[in-house]
């Protein structure tokens, strides 16, 4: 294993890879962001009307903005993974697109770069989409503030991206991927506050949440809705940027003992 | 054009590629034959720099792999075993994308494409989706794309598998069109015909080793008995016992049939007409008679 490790060596050939994808998308577009960005729309909106109106405030705000901080989180997380799961596994494993690419003159740190930034770019698209309803809805303290949360998004996608790859990396089939979802993104969903306070749970658990990364993403998110400078930012970047980072060096890892030995 | 002194891989305790010596001139057709796991898909991914060797050197168009893989593959076109067109693009895109991933302009990619289409004959395809096209035009489609930065030397890993005999004419038709425009082409193949028709010099690789090396008139000539009577029918075995030894220079039987190789297939033959139960056929012996005597005739899966 050891001989397939080595810090990523970046270069500017990932654009190609990148654009490829993008290409791709815009073939489908319209029926890919109806898909990616309605479903959370509609639980954001259902829930903090319905279940909000039998609700007092919560963590200090009403429930349709609380749960529209955590749904900024929620979605642009579940945007990446997706990505780098599903459609990064038909890429590399299906249609063999990573292998034609290998062919040229780009390497696997290139390939999964491309991909990696790819996923940034549809939580991007994800996460806007719920900032456009956090606005729409006038849910925010300040506007200005609220632009903020454009590149919290980013580095949201960039770390559930470099964690999905290690998924894909290992996974033998589609199947492989419900593990991933039932044993860590739905704990961590429930765990890091998207739906209720993290102070609702038993103390050993929130101890646990304190380390997941969704919890980063959301002590940044929430105060940002409301007009507030989150505390501890730099804590909460640098562990969202490791998570990524990790994830990425890891993955590239496993990927090269896959594909390339 | 390329250079290849005793490379190496080793995958656990199993050596894959056990000092391989290659010398591919330009403007040449190299084959590289084998039976299934000799190690020659392996062999290419070494030259391409995929993966690393344990030992050994390459100079590829006179660039240093794996060390310098990247400047290496940009000279270098490769049709792989296994298709690998983008499925989600038409024909037109995949030669556009495909042209990205070297940085060219596109442009130039735009300049390239009708001339591509052209050489693959899918002029009239070019919108299609992948999906429309048979294998035959996926091949050349992968072919195409592999011309789309010019490269000075092409890799083909079995370019005819799976396909007709038609589709395969086109195949080789397209490579010798490019070997005329000066191209060198290293290609894998386990078809002995491909390999007899396209290649100027050839080697034999078996268990990772090169068991033979040179031209395919030449290894025919210096390896084995011009002739081969095969013969087969009722009375084989107990012909066999009787004769064979006597009349061939050397015989093998495998299953029902008994190959009879000789330089003089007349005498077999006047000795076969004496034995009216048995069937004969009467050749030049080939390229595959060689690979069989080299290599074994056991499975090897």
């Amino acid at each position: 294993m050891t001989h397939f490790f080595h810090l990523p060596r970046l270069s500017w050939r990932f654009i190609p890879v990148w654009r490829r994808n993008y290409l791709v998308w815009r073939k489908l577009a319209i029926p890919s962001i109806l898909g990616n960005l309605a479903d959370p729309m509609l639980y954001m909106l259902g829930l903090g009307y319905g279940l909000g109106s039998l609700l007092p405030d919560v963590g200090g705000m009403p429930y349709l903005t609380f749960l529209a901080a955590g749904t900024v989180a929620y979605s642009t997380m579940n945007a990446a993974t997706f990505e780098v799961l599903y459609s990064s596994f038909s890429r590399m494993h299906v249609q063999r697109t990573w292998d034609a690419i290998l062919n040229a003159p780009l390497t696997l740190d290139d390939v999964m770069l491309g991909e990696l930034l790819w996923a940034v770019a549809k939580s991007l698209l994800s996460g806007l989409a719920i900032l456009g309803v956090i606005w729409g809805l006038g849910l925010y303290g300040s506007f200005w503030m609220t632009l903020w949360l454009i590149p919290v998004v980013a580095l949201v996608g960039f770390c559930f991206g470099g964690m999905g790859l290690v998924m894909n990396a290992v996974s033998p089939s589609y199947d492989f991927f419900l593990y991933y979802f039932t044993l860590i993104i739905t704990p961590m969903v429930l765990l890091c506050g998207v739906f209720f306070p993290v102070s609702q749970l038993p103390p050993l658990l929130q101890n646990v949440s304190a380390w997941l990364p969704l919890s980063h993403a959301i002590d940044l998110a929430r105060p940002l809705v409301l007009g507030k400078t989150p505390g501890d930012i730099v804590q909460h970047g640098a562990a969202l940027c490791a998570y990524g980072f990790a994830g990425y060096v890891i993955a590239l890892a496993l990927t090269r003992r896959r594909l390339l030995k | 054009m390329l250079k290849v002194r005793g490379l190496t891989k080793r995958y656990g305790g199993t050596e894959v590629v056990r000092g391989v010596d290659l010398h591919v001139r330009r403007g040449e057709c190299f084959g590289l034959l084998g039976p299934n796991g000799a190690g020659k898909t392996t062999t290419l991914r070494l030259l391409l720099g995929l993966i690393e060797p344990d030992s050994g050197s390459i100079e590829l168009a006179g660039i240093a792999v794996p060390e310098h893989a990247r400047e290496a593959r940009m000279k270098v076109g490769v049709v792989p075993q296994m298709d690998n067109l983008d499925p989600d693009f038409s024909v037109r895109e995949n030669l556009l994308t495909y042209g990205r991933y070297f940085g060219m302009a596109k442009s130039a990619i735009v300049a390239r494409v009708p001339e591509l289409l052209e050489f693959a004959g899918l002029a009239s395809k070019a919108d299609a989706p992948i999906v429309q096209l048979s294998g035959g035009m996926k091949r050349r489609l992968t072919l195409a794309r592999a011309l789309v930065h010019d490269p000075d030397i092409l890799f083909l890993d079995e370019p005819t598998t799976g396909l007709d005999p038609q589709a395969r004419h086109l195949i080789w038709q397209g490579l010798r069109r490019l070997l005329n425009e000066g191209k060198t082409i290293v290609l894998t193949t386990h078809f002995m015909d491909e390999a007899e028709r396209l290649a100027d010099r050839l080697v034999i690789l078996d268990h990772g080793r090169v068991v033979a090396e040179g031209a395919p008139r030449a290894l025919i000539e210096s390896h084995i008995e011009p002739a081969v009577v095969e013969v087969f029918g009722e009375d084989l075995a107990d012909w066999t016992h009787a004769r064979a030894a006597s009349l061939c220079q050397r015989f093998e039987t495998v299953g029902e049939t008994l190959f009879c190789y000789t330089a003089s297939p007349d005498t077999v033959i006047a000795a076969l007409k004496q034995a009216p139960a048995l069937r004969y056929l009467h050749r030049p012996s080939n390229l595959e008679d060689v690979f069989l005597k080299l290599t074994g005739r056991d499975l090897r899966d």
